[in-house]
């Protein structure tokens, strides 16, 4: 593995983050599973290194923004579970009020400008974003997520182009999970990725999205460098998602095989890779990532059920927040 | 008569009319071995094909122009769009390419395309996915669009708006996929432009549409209870609407409420209780009421979804309000 943040807090907080997202989605799944989730939602898991190595390359004053798949974008962004269950169920002390719920979660106080049902939907206000800390002399960088399905949205090449112009700083992360939906990204993306952003004479990289140091020593790199001036960046992230396109998805064999899937959880798990690393250079004991873990699923134990007792929004929040004040 | 579900009559109209023309073929996400996110065209790939049936990348705007140029050149291409809100970001292909062609070119050029997608709130699928658009839409000269309210319309509008030679816009209710229907085994089309009186009634004309059909008809039964008799009707297609009938009932009831799931202001419930004003004025003995979805986004909690739209007890309650003579909304 190579080698992001140096010492041992970062690298605990790094596992931590991971570990989070794996079981906010476990549980979100099971909420899906057992009807007391409103609606459908779409797992992070198994991409986690990718939002972590990123997130733990920024500040709270960098921005992001997100997808539909955009539960381990705001936790590894610093949000909490309490606020981000409540949002899954539509509750008032929801991070939107229970207004935008799973695929509009944004979390503000931590630089999320929010998840994005629109594939692609995000990419100019990613871009116009770092226009905006341009223009006002800010120092602060914004990455924006996307899938390789929506590396097909035209809006892409558009903001791209005036990002190479103007030296934006952004940071474009394709999270390339081999699948738009039900379908292999091969058969739906011509020619290379990284190519696309190259034309534009963007400096573009690919990297293996499951070794959570490398995407985050690389994501530093391009973070240092956006605030001098020299972005804006592309990285494609080569990754896999563990569950269906939504937590609906179930029976999938049409379009992706049992082995595959199984290839990926058993070989190329970012946080089992990860946890080996941590014993391996003595940064953690078994027993004290152990105890970590335990930690974490009772922490979301005891957000769900938090979030489940929690109340919903009066009525009369129904035309609220249609204009700002 | 045997019954099928709305997204079989869609699956059947497209397959029948694929077989009779070979110049049709479908484009869009996920249409091909997926069948769509909703099931609907499964098994369709297997009969014509991934040359007639063909998954395109998340590419609206140039999908939906490549149906433009393929349909002004000798194809019927028929687009999927999966979600109605995505009609935002296929607007130019649709509203300055496809609607302008015939009309630019003098009559020279046509675009006989259908762009089939979706509409419908209370599904949990928040701002981005729940949105009515219709109104949109119907706006624009040079586009047809249909809203069909149960599996029979939804069939024979299909087939209709296939052979059409202007660019259709057909709006499916998502919530309705699974909803039985008695649908003839026998061919047949429903011409453009010709309502649908659902239920003859006496005192109040209940003019809706797609979603709000079913919406309307529980309220009439309610009314009924109550010894208020309500006509049902369904327009089925906004562009062409079939004045006439609307007119004809209005004229007999004097009372009239338009429902249709898009937002209220600007919508499409507005366009026709105008017509009805300027139209049928004289035989008014009440203002003509309006009930759309609210003027808000679609919200997520199903604590405040569900308040955004129209609803049958909502319908009751200003259905006796106008027949009691009390004047909803006076200033
Ligand atoms: C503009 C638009 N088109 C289509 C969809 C439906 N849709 C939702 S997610 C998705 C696939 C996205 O694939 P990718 O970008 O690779 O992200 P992933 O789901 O793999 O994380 C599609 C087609 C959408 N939400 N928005
Ligand atoms: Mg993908």
């Amino acid at each position: 593995m190579a080698k992001g943040k140096t010492n041992t807090e970062d690298y605990l907080r790094m596992y931590r983050q991971m570990v989070r997202i794996r079981t906010f989605e476990d549980n979100a799944n099971q909420l899906y599973l057992s009807a007391k989730m409103p609606g459908l939602t779409h797992m992070y898991s198994g991409e986690e290194a990718v939002a972590v190595g990123i997130c733990e390359a920024l500040t709270d004053n960098d921005r992001i923004t997100s997808t539909h798949r955009g539960h381990g974008h705001c936790v590894a962004k610093g949000a909490e579970f309490k606020e981000m269950f409540c949002e899954l169920l539509g509750k008032e002390e929801g991070y939107c009020r229970g207004k935008g719920g799973s695929m509009h979660i944004a979390d503000q106080s931590h630089g999320n400008l929010g998840a994005n049902a629109i594939v692609g939907g995000s990419m100019g206000i990613a871009t116009g974003s770092a226009l905006r800390a341009k223009l006002q002399g800010a120092d602060d960088v914004t990455v924006c997520f996307f899938g390789d399905g929506a590396t097909a949205q035209g809006l892409l090449y558009e903001v791209m182009n005036m990002a190479a112009l103007w030296n934006l700083p952004v940071i474009y992360a394709c999270e390339n999970n081999g699948y738009s939906e039900y379908t292999k990204t091969e058969e739906i993306a011509a020619g290379s990725i990284t190519a696309r952003a190259e034309a534009f004479g963007i400096e573009a990289f690919r990297i293996d999205g499951q070794d959570v140091l490398a995407v985050n020593e690389l994501t530093q790199k391009l973070v240092a460098r956006c605030r001098n001036g020299e972005g804006p960046f592309f990285i494609e992230l080569e990754t896999y998602r563990y569950h269906g396109h939504h937590v609906g998805d179930i029976n999938r064999e049409y379009y992706r095989s049992k082995e595959e899937e199984k290839d990926w959880k058993q070989n190329r798990d970012p946080i089992v890779r990860f946890r080996s690393w941590l014993v391996d250079q003595g940064i953690a004991s078994e027993e004290e990532i152990e105890a970590m873990n335990a930690e974490i699923e009772k922490d979301a134990t005891e957000a769900v059920a938090y979030a489940e007792a929690a109340k919903y929004p009066d009525a009369a929040e129904v035309d609220m927040h249609v204009y700002a004040d | 008569m045997r019954e099928i579900t709305l997204s079989q009559a869609v699956n059947e109209a497209i397959a029948e009319e694929m077989r009779r023309d070979p110049t049709v073929f479908l484009l869009g996400e996920d249409v091909a071995e997926a069948g769509t996110p909703f099931k609907v065209l499964s098994g369709l790939v297997e009969e014509f094909g991934t040359e007639r049936i063909i998954d395109t990348p998340i590419a609206e705007p140039g999908f939906v122009g490549l149906a433009v140029g393929a349909a002004m050149t000798g194809a019927r291409p028929i687009v999927d769009l999966m979600f109605g809100d995505f009609i935002y970001l296929v607007m130019d292909q649709l509203c300055n390419q496809a609607a302008k062609q015939h009309y630019m070119s003098g009559g020279k050029l046509s675009v006989p395309m259908v762009l089939r997608t979706n509409l419908g709130a209370t599904r949990r699928s928040a701002a981005q996915h729940s949105q009515s658009l219709q109104a949109l839409v119907a706006h624009i000269p040079g586009l047809k669009v249909a809203m069909p309210s149960s599996a029979y319309e939804a069939k024979g509008l299909m087939k209709t708006a296939i052979r059409d030679n202007n660019p259709v816009v057909i709006f499916e209710d998502k919530l309705m996929y699974q909803d039985k229907a008695p649908v003839p085994e026998e061919e047949y089309l429903i011409p453009f432009g010709e309502a649908n009186v659902k239920r003859e009634g006496r005192d109040i004309t209940l003019i809706a549409t797609s979603s709000m059909v079913q919406v309307a008809e529980k309220a009439a039964e309610t009314l009924a209870a109550e010894g208020i008799s309500a006509e049902v009707i369904d327009p089925r297609t906004i562009v062409p609407l079939d004045e006439a009938t609307l007119l004809a009932s209005v004229r007999k009831t004097s009372r009239a409420i338009v429902i249709d799931e898009g937002h209220q202001s600007y919508g499409v419930t507005a366009e026709i209780a105008s017509r009805l004003n300027e139209k049928a004025f004289y035989h008014l003995d009440a203002p003509v009421l309006r009930m759309g979805a609210m003027d808000v986004p679609v919200p997520f909690s199903p604590a405040l979804e569900d308040i955004t739209v129209p609803t049958p007890e909502g319908v009751v309650a200003n259905a006796r309000k106008l027949c009691a003579g009390e004047m909803i909304n006076a200033a």
